[in-house]
C-alpha cells in the first residue's frame, strides 16, 4: 500500500517546483499567480492525505475553503492584472515601478 | 506493485512533469494548459485518497472556471514574451538550488521514518455504500456552517471587487436608465387619435 509519506513527499516536490517557478518567472505576473495556485494545490494534497490517514473529515472541509478563497483570489488578481495592463500596456514586474520612492 | 501503486506513481509522475512544464513553458498559454493537466492528475490522486467530492470539484470548479478565467486573461493581454524572458538564466540556477534544498529538507521531515506505514497504517477502505459527499455535507452544514457562510460572503466580495475593478464606462456606449424607464407615462409614448376607418380600393377587378 502507499504510505502517507509518499503523498507528503509529492506535496513537498510540488511546492518546491512552484517556489522555483517564482524565482524563474519573476517578470511575468500571470505565471506568478499560476505558481501560487500550484502551491495551494500542494497544500491541499497534504490536507487530503492527512484527512484520509487520520480518518477525519475536517481536512476535506479545509480544502473546500481553500478552494473557495483561491478562486476569489484568482478572480481579484486577474481583475487587477487587467486594469494594470489597460493603464500601463505592460505586466512586466520590472516596469511597474511608478511607486518607487 | 498493486493497482493502487501503479495509479499513484503514474499520476504523480504526470503531475510533477506537468508542474515543471508550468514553470518552464515559454508561452503563458502553454503554462495554463500544463496547470490544467496538473489539476487533472491531482484529482486522480485525490480519488485514491477517497476524497471523491473534492476531486470532482477540482475538475469542475477549478479547471472549468478558474483555469478558463486564466486562459481568457492570458489570451486577452498582449504579452511581449521575449522581454519577459530576459534575465531568466541569471536567476534559474538560484531557483533550482533553493528548490532542491527545500525538497531535501522537507523529505527529511516528512519522509518514511516519521510518516511511514508503521506510524500511520493505511486505514480500512470505506464500504461501497459510503457517500463522501453526504459525509462532507453533514459536517459542512453543522460544525462549519459559520465558516461556510463566511466563505459565501468572501465569494460575494470577490464578485463585486472584480466587476468594479474591470468595469469602465465608455463615452459612446448607450446605457439603459432604469429610473427614467420607470418614470415614463403612457402619454409620453402613446397618442390616440380618432379617425374614420379607411377602405382599400380594389385594383383592376376582373
Amino acid at each position: 500500500m502507499i504510505p502517507l509519506s509518499s503523498y507528503l513527499i509529492l506535496g513537498a516536490i510540488l511546492f518546491s517546483i512552484s517556489i522555483a517557478g517564482i524565482f524563474i518567472n519573476r517578470k511575468n505576473v500571470i505565471v506568478l499567480l499560476m505558481c501560487i495556485e500550484l502551491m495551494l494545490l500542494a497544500v491541499n494534497i497534504n490536507f487530503i492525505a492527512f484527512s484520509h490517514f487520520l480518518g477525519d473529515t475536517a481536512g476535506q472541509v479545509f480544502v473546500f475553503f481553500i478552494l473557495t478563497v483561491a478562486a476569489a483570489e484568482a478572480a481579484i488578481g486577474l481583475a487587477i492584472l487587467v486594469v494594470v495592463f489597460r493603464n500601463r500596456q505592460t505586466i512586466n514586474v520590472s516596469e511597474l515601478n511608478t511607486l518607487k520612492g | 506493485m498493486t493497482f493502487f501503486e501503479v495509479v499513484f506513481y503514474a499520476f504523480s509522475t504526470l503531475m510533477v512533469v506537468a508542474a515543471l512544464g508550468v514553470v518552464s513553458a515559454r508561452n503563458p498559454v502553454h503554462s495554463v494548459l500544463f496547470l490544467v493537466l496538473t489539476f487533472f492528475a491531482s484529482s486522480a490522486i485525490w480519488l485514491l485518497l477517497e476524497a471523491e467530492f473534492l476531486a470532482i470539484t477540482l475538475v469542475l470548479v477549478y479547471v472549468g472556471a478558474v483555469m478558463v478565467l486564466f486562459l481568457f486573461v492570458v489570451m486577452m493581454l498582449d504579452i511581449n514574451v521575449t522581454r519577459m524572458r530576459e534575465g531568466l538564466m541569471r536567476y534559474a540556477p538560484f531557483g533550482i538550488a533553493i528548490a532542491i534544498l527545500l525538497i531535501v529538507q522537507m523529505v527529511m521531515v516528512v519522509g518514511p521514518e516519521h510518516f511511514g506505514l508503521q506510524a500511520f497504517p493505511v486505514p480500512e477502505s470505506h464500504a461501497a455504500d459510503y457517500s463522501n459527499t453526504k459525509e462532507l455535507g453533514r459536517v459542512l452544514y453543522t460544525d462549519y456552517v459559520y465558516a461556510f457562510e463566511l466563505a459565501s460572503v468572501i465569494l460575494l466580495v470577490a464578485i463585486v471587487a472584480a466587476i468594479t475593478l474591470t468595469m469602465r464606462r465608455r463615452p459612446n456606449t448607450r446605457y439603459q436608465k432604469p429610473s427614467a424607464q420607470m418614470k415614463v407615462l403612457k402619454e409620453d409614448r402613446l397618442r390616440i387619435i380618432k379617425m374614420k376607418s379607411e377602405t382599400i380600393e380594389p385594383e383592376n377587378k376582373q
